[in-house]
C-alpha cells in the first residue's frame, strides 16, 4: 500500500515531462513541430489497434494475433467499394458496419467453439490460424499487389507560425481519438456497455444476472473489428503503408507494444502508449541519423521487452483493491 | 402449485456425483433453509436450479421446466441467484452493481432504485465507490440490493452469514424476512448456521452426501434431537 503510494506519482510526473519537452521543442523548431504531429497521426493508428487489443484482452485474457489481419481484409473491402465507384465516406461507412459483421462472425464461427473446449492457448493458436487464414484470403481475393487507397481528404497543408502540418496527419489523429472516444463513450454510460464490461470480468455472476455472456464477446470481437477497420484504412492511406497484405503486420506489432506499455487491461493506457511510440520512433527516426527505417520496428520489440522486464502491469495496469 | 419444484434432480462435477435424487419444493411466498455438512450439495442444490451446474430430473418454476435453462435464462424467469462469494462485480461501482441486477428488464430503473435506497439507505452515499472496496458485509448487503433489482420471484442465497459479524447476519436476515413480507419474494437460503436460518424460514430441508435425509417445518425439526446436536449443537 505505501509502496504503491510513493511510487503512484512517476507515470503521471514522465508524462507530463513528456508533453513538456515536445511542447518546448515544437515551439523551438518548425521541424520538430512537424516530425511531433504525423509521429501523433501513426500513433493514432497504432492506438485504434491497439485498443482493439485491449478489448478483446480485458474480455478473455487472450491477445488476438489476427487483428491486423482483419483490419488489412476490412481496407480492401473499404477500397473495392472505392474501386465500385462509392464515394469515400460512404464507403468509409460502410466498411465499419461490414467490419463489425466480420468480427462477430468470426468469433462465433472460429473462436467460440474452441473457446468452450479449450484453454486460453487454444484460442491464441485459434486466433494465429485466423491470421494466416485471412491475411491469405486477402491476397487470394485482390492479389499481393499494392494498391493505392484514396485518402479521406484532399492533400493540404495547414500553416501555423511558420509550420506546415498535413491535412491527413491531422484528419488521421482526429478519426482514430473520436472512434477511440466513441467506444469509450459506449463502455462507460450505455447499459450494453456495461454488459459488456460485467461479462469481462465475472463472467459466471454476469450469467447469473441475466446477461448473455457469450454474444458479449461476439460484440467485443465485432467492435475491435471497427476499430482494426478505422486503423487499416488510416494507415493505408499513408505513403509509407499503402494498401498491401502485410500492410498491418509491422502496425500490430506497434500496437502490441503500445498495449503492453499500457498494461494491456487499459484503453486509456493504450492509448497513451500508442501516442508516445508513435511520436517517440517518430522523433527517433528523423534526428538520430545512425536509425534507419528498418531499425524502428526492433525498437519497438526493445520496449515491449524492457516494459515486461521491468513493469509487467505496464504504465496504467490496474491494481484492483479488494476486500474478501 | 408450488412455485418451485425439484424431483429426483442429480448432479454432477465430472466424476464426483455432488446431488443423489433431490426432491424439494418451495411455495410462492415462502421461506425455506437447506442445511447441512459441507459437501452435502447444499451450493450445488442452488446452481442446478439455475443452471450453473449440470443436472438430470425435474425442475421446474411454476410448472415450466428449467431443465434447458442456462443461468441467463433462469435470471430472466424470475429467478436471482446469490453465490458463494457473493458474486460482486469488484471493479465496477456500487451503482453499476445494482444497475447490473436490473439488466433483464427495459424502460426506467428509477423505482427500483428507490426501492432498493429503502432497504439499504447507505448504498446512496457509497453509490459511485468501486464496490471491491466495500467490507465483506456490505458486500452481501449489495449482493441482496442487486438480487431486489432482479424483481425475483425466487431468491436464491447462498451462505450469505459466511464470515460475518453476528450483528451482520442478523441484519442480513431482517432484511430477507422483509423482502419476503413485502414484496411476497420467496425464498431459498442455504446456511450452515442453522440457528439464524431456522429462526427465518418455514420449512428446512437437511441434505447429507447430497441427499435430503430430514425435512419438515422449522419448528419440528428444532425439536428433533439428532438435527439438534448435529446442526444447532446444543
Amino acid at each position: 500500500m505505501t509502496a504503491r503510494r510513493s511510487t503512484a506519482w512517476i507515470v503521471p510526473t514522465l508524462l507530463l515531462a513528456g508533453c513538456a519537452a515536445l511542447l518546448i521543442g515544437s515551439l523551438r523548431s518548425s521541424l520538430f513541430a512537424q516530425q511531433t504531429i504525423s509521429g501523433l497521426a501513426n500513433g493514432g493508428i497504432y492506438a485504434s489497434l491497439a485498443v482493439a487489443l485491449v478489448l478483446i484482452y480485458r474480455a478473455t485474457e487472450v491477445i488476438n494475433f489476427a487483428q491486423g489481419a482483419i483490419a488489412t481484409f476490412t481496407t480492401y473491402v473499404a477500397w473495392q467499394l472505392i474501386d465500385w465507384g462509392l464515394a469515400y465516406w460512404p464507403a468509409f461507412i460502410c466498411t465499419l458496419a461490414f467490419a463489425f459483421a466480420f468480427g462477430f462472425a468470426l468469433e462465433l464461427v472460429a473462436i467460440r467453439p474452441v473457446e468452450r473446449r479449450g484453454s486460453q492457448l487454444t484460442v491464441v493458436i485459434a486466433s494465429i490460424g485466423l491470421l494466416i487464414l485471412v491475411e491469405g484470403a486477402v491476397g487470394y481475393i485482390w492479389g499481393n499487389d499494392i494498391r493505392f487507397m484514396p485518402a479521406p481528404f484532399p492533400a493540404h497543408i495547414y500553416r501555423i507560425g511558420g509550420v506546415a502540418f498535413s491535412r491527413q496527419d491531422i484528419a488521421t489523429i482526429a478519426i482514430s481519438i473520436a472512434s477511440v472516444g466513441v467506444l469509450w463513450l459506449l463502455f462507460r454510460f450505455t447499459k450494453l456497455g456495461l454488459a459488456m464490461r460485467a461479462a469481462a470480468v465475472r463472467p459466471e455472476a454476469a450469467r447469473l444476472v441475466g446477461i448473455r455472456v457469450s454474444w458479449m464477446l461476439s460484440l467485443g470481437w465485432g467492435l475491435a473489428a471497427v476499430l482494426g477497420a478505422v486503423a487499416g484504412m488510416m494507415a493505408a492511406a499513408s505513403p509509407s503503408v499503402l494498401l498491401q497484405p502485410s500492410m498491418m503486420d509491422g502496425i500490430l506489432i506497434y500496437a502490441f507494444a503500445a498495449a503492453v506499455l499500457g498494461g494491456l487491461e487499459s484503453a486509456l493506457g493504450a492509448v497513451i502508449g500508442a501516442l508516445a511510440i508513435g511520436v517517440t520512433l517518430n522523433l527517433l527516426g528523423s534526428y538520430v541519423s545512425w536509425i534507419t527505417p528498418q531499425l524502428l520496428l526492433p525498437a519497438a520489440f526493445v520496449l515491449m521487452l524492457v516494459v515486461l522486464l521491468v513493469k509487467p502491469s505496464g504504465l496504467f495496469g490496474r491494481t484492483t483493491a479488494r476486500r474478501v | 402449485m408450488a412455485l418451485l419444484a425439484l424431483r429426483d434432480v442429480d448432479a454432477r462435477y465430472g466424476q464426483v456425483q455432488a446431488l443423489r435424487g433431490v426432491t424439494l419444493t418451495v411455495e410462492s411466498g415462502e421461506i425455506v433453509a437447506i442445511l447441512g455438512a459441507n459437501g452435502a450439495g447444499k451450493t450445488t442444490t442452488l446452481r442446478a436450479i439455475s443452471g450453473t451446474v449440470r443436472r438430470t430430473g425435474t425442475i421446474e418454476l411454476d410448472g415450466r421446466s428449467l431443465a434447458r435453462c442456462g443461468p441467463e435464462r433462469a435470471a430472466r424467469l424470475g429467478i436471482a441467484h446469490v453465490p458463494e462469494g457473493r458474486g460482486t462485480f469488484s471493479e465496477l461501482s456500487v451503482w453499476e452493481n445494482l444497475r447490473l441486477g436490473a439488466h433483464t428488464r427495459r424502460g426506467s430503473t428509477k423505482g427500483d432504485f428507490a426501492r432498493v435506497l429503502e432497504y439499504f439507505p447507505w448504498l446512496e452515499s457509497r453509490r459511485s465507490q468501486q464496490a471491491g472496496t466495500l467490507s465483506g458485509g456490505e458486500q452481501q448487503m449489495l449482493a441482496l440490493a442487486r438480487a431486489i433489482m432482479q424483481r425475483p420471484r425466487l431468491l436464491l442465497l447462498d451462505e450469505p452469514s459466511l464470515g460475518l459479524a453476528p450483528l451482520v447476519v442478523s441484519e442480513i436476515f431482517r432484511i430477507v424476512r422483509e423482502l419476503n413480507e413485502r414484496e411476497g419474494t420467496a425464498v431459498l437460503v442455504v446456511e450452515q448456521n442453522a440457528r439464524t436460518s431456522l429462526a427465518t424460514a418455514s420449512r428446512a430441508y437437511v441434505l447429507e452426501v447430497g441427499a435430503v435425509a430430514y425435512e419438515g417445518a422449522s419448528a419440528d425439526l428444532r425439536e428433533r434431537d439428532t438435527i439438534r446436536r448435529s446442526y444447532l449443537g446444543y
